[in-house]
C-alpha cells in the first residue's frame, strides 16, 4: 500500500513537469496547428538558463536562501525559454506559414536538434551532464506514510496554479478571446481586427514561460540536467497532448498526469519493471487513438455546418 | 456627396488564376451599393480583397481618399471597414455574447461597446434572449444577424455584407434587408453582395453587374432593374 502510494506521488511530480510542457504544445497546435517539436527544447534551455542565474549572477552569500534564489532562478529561466521561442518563431516558422505542413514539421525537428547542440557546444561543460542545485527547502514532506521531496511538492503546486491561471486567461480575457478565434477561423478573426502576428507570438510567449518554470523546477527537483532532458519529456509532454486532445487543455494537463501515473506504476508493478515504462506509456496511447482518436478532451473533426 | 471608397481596376488573381480582372466603382458615404452577378463572377474576391484578406495584383483601393489597397486586414478594419463574410463564418464554439465581444474587438470605450450591444439585442432579439448560448447552435438565420450584429460591433463607416440572405427562408430575408436599410437610416454606409438581384437592387441607390471579374455595367438600383440586359441574365425574366 505505501509502496502504491509512494509510486501515485511520484508519478504526479513527473505529471506536474510534463503538463506545464504539455500546455505549451497543445496551445501552439490550437493556433497554428503545428506540432512544434522544438518546445521540448525550450524546457531545456529553461533549466540551463536557471543554471546560469545560480552559477554567474547570485552573489554566493543568497546562494542558500530559497526566497532569493529560486525566484531569480525562475525569472533567468523565463527569459532564456521565452527569448529562444519568440526567435524560433520569427526566424524558422513565420517564414513557413503558408507553406505545406511538413515543412514547419521538419524545421522543428531541424531548431531541437540546433538546441541541443547548442548548449552541448557553448555552456561550460555541458557535454556531460551538470549538477544542478536544489535551491528550495530540501527536505522530504511526509504524508502518512508517503514522503515527498518538498521541491516535488512545489512542481504539483505550481502545475496546477499555472494551469488553472492559463485557462482563466484564455477563457476570460480580451487576448485569450482573440486567441480563441484564430484558432477557430483565422481569416475571420482578421475581418475582427485581429493581428494574427501578435496572436501567435503571444501563443509562443505564455508556451515558453511555462516550460522555462518547469525547467528549473525540474532541474531542482531532480538536480543534475544535460542537453537531452527537453528530448524526453517533450516526446512524453507531447503525447500527454495527443493523449487528452491536441488543443485542449485541460486535456494536456490531464493527460500528462496521467502518463506521469502510467510510468511510475508501470515501471513498479508491470513486467520489465523500470526498463520498460516508456511502453506502457504508448500503448495506452495506441488504445486512446484506436478508440477515441480526437483524444481525451478533443473535439472530433467536424464538417462546417 | 463624397466617395467613401473608391475601387479602381482592381485586379486579383489565385496564384495563376485571375478571379478579378478589372471592377471598378464608387461608393458614396451614406449610400447602399451592391455589386450583383453570377457565381464565380468576382464579387466575393473583391470584398475580401478590401478587407485585406487578399492582396491586389493591380488597381487601388481608396477609403476616405487614402489607398488601403497595401495595407493588413486588422489596419482596414481599424479604419473603420467591417465585413460580414459569404457563409456567415460566426465563431460557433464561442457565446453570441464574446462573438459581438470580438466584433469590438478594436474598440477601447467599454461603456460604448455595452451600449452598442444592447443595440443589437433590441435589434435582434432572438440574440439577446440565447446571449450565452454557443453561436454553433443558432439557425442559418439567426447566426446571419449574429454576423451583421458582429460587423456593427467596430462602429464601421462602411459595412460590407456578403451574400446575407444565402440560404434563408423568405421572411427572413425580408428581416434582414429590412435591417440594412434601418443600418443605412442610421448613418453607415453598404456594400452589399447578392444573388438575390432583385431585392438587393430595389433597395440600392446604386448597382454595379460584375461579369467575369469585371464591372460591365452599372446605374441607380431602379434603372438597373428595368435594364433588359440585367432582367434577362440575373432576373431570369
Amino acid at each position: 500500500m505505501t509502496t502504491l502510494l509512494q509510486q501515485i506521488a511520484n508519478g504526479l511530480v513527473l505529471g506536474a513537469t510534463i503538463g506545464l510542457i504539455a500546455l505549451g504544445y497543445t496551445m501552439v497546435y490550437g493556433i497554428i496547428q503545428l506540432i512544434n517539436f522544438a518546445h521540448g527544447e525550450v524546457f531545456m534551455v529553461g533549466a540551463f538558463g536557471g543554471l546560469a542565474v545560480y552559477r554567474w549572477v547570485l552573489p554566493e552569500s543568497v546562494r542558500g536562501d530559497w526566497y532569493i534564489s529560486l525566484p531569480a532562478m525562475l525569472v533567468g529561466g523565463v527569459v532564456v525559454a521565452v527569448v529562444i521561442a519568440v526567435l524560433m518563431e520569427r526566424f524558422a516558422y513565420r517564414p513557413l506559414r503558408n507553406a505545406p505542413r511538413l515543412a514547419p514539421l521538419i524545421t522543428a525537428l531541424g531548431v531541437s536538434v540546433a538546441l541541443q547542440e547548442a548548449i552541448r557546444l557553448w555552456f561550460p561543460n555541458a557535454d556531460a551532464a551538470q549538477p544542478f542545485p536544489r535551491v528550495f527547502i530540501d527536505a522530504q514532506v511526509r504524508l502518512g506514510d508517503v514522503s515527498i521531496p518538498a521541491s516535488g511538492l512545489l512542481l504539483i503546486v505550481v502545475s496546477v496554479i499555472l494551469a488553472v491561471l492559463l485557462q482563466t486567461y484564455i477563457s476570460r480575457s480580451r487576448m485569450g478571446r482573440a486567441m480563441r478565434a484564430t484558432s477557430q477561423d483565422r481569416d475571420t478573426a482578421r475581418l475582427m481586427g485581429v493581428n494574427p502576428d501578435r496572436v501567435i507570438v503571444l501563443t509562443f510567449v505564455l508556451g515558453a514561460t511555462l516550460a522555462g518554470i518547469a525547467g528549473v523546477l525540474y532541474g531542482s527537483f531532480i538536480t543534475n540536467v544535460d542537453n537531452s532532458i527537453g528530448f524526453q519529456n517533450g516526446i512524453f509532454a507531447f503525447t500527454a497532448a495527443v493523449l487528452g486532445g491536441i488543443g485542449s487543455l485541460r486535456g494536456a494537463v490531464i493527460g500528462a498526469f496521467i502518463i506521469g501515473l502510467i510510468k511510475s506504476l508501470g515501471g513498479q508493478y508491470m513486467p520489465g519493471g523500470t526498463q520498460y515504462d516508456y511502453v506502457w506509456i504508448f500503448v495506452v496511447l495506441i488504445l486512446v487513438l484506436v478508440f477515441r482518436p480526437q483524444g481525451l478532451f478533443g473535439e472530433a473533426e467536424r464538417v462546417r455546418a | 456627396m463624397t466617395a467613401l471608397l473608391e475601387v479602381d481596376d482592381l485586379s486579383v488573381a489565385y496564384g495563376a488564376i485571375e478571379a478579378v480582372r478589372s471592377v471598378s466603382f464608387v461608393v458614396e458615404e451614406g449610400q447602399i451599393v451592391c455589386l450583383i452577378g453570377a457565381n464565380g463572377a468576382g464579387k466575393t474576391t473583391t470584398l475580401r480583397t478590401i478587407s485585406g484578406l487578399l492582396r491586389p495584383r493591380a488597381g487601388d483601393i481608396r477609403f476616405d481618399g487614402k489607398s488601403i489597397a497595401k495595407e493588413p486586414a486588422h489596419v482596414i478594419l481599424s479604419r473603420g471597414v467591417a465585413h460580414s463574410p459569404e457563409g456567415r463564418r460566426v465563431f460557433a464554439r464561442m457565446s453570441v455574447e464574446e462573438n459581438l465581444l470580438l466584433g469590438a474587438y478594436t474598440r477601447k470605450d467599454e461603456a460604448g461597446v455595452r451600449t452598442d450591444m444592447n443595440r443589437v439585442y433590441e435589434l435582434f432579439p432572438v440574440l439577446g434572449e440565447r446571449k450565452q448560448q454557443k453561436a454553433g447552435l443558432f439557425s442559418g438565420g439567426e447566426q446571419q444577424m449574429l454576423a451583421i450584429g458582429r460587423a456593427m460591433m467596430s462602429k464601421p463607416r462602411l459595412l460590407m455584407l456578403d451574400e446575407p440572405s444565402m440560404g434563408l427562408s423568405p421572411i427572413m430575408t425580408q428581416l434582414i434587408f429590412d435591417t440594412i436599410k434601418e443600418l443605412q437610416q442610421q448613418g453607415t454606409t453598404i456594400l452589399l453582395v447578392e444573388q438575390n438581384a432583385l431585392a438587393a437592387l430595389a433597395l440600392s441607390d446604386r448597382g454595379y453587374v460584375v461579369d467575369l471579374g469585371q464591372t460591365t455595367l452599372e446605374g441607380p438600383g431602379h434603372d438597373l432593374l428595368a435594364d433588359e440586359r440585367v432582367r434577362a441574365a440575373y432576373l431570369g425574366q
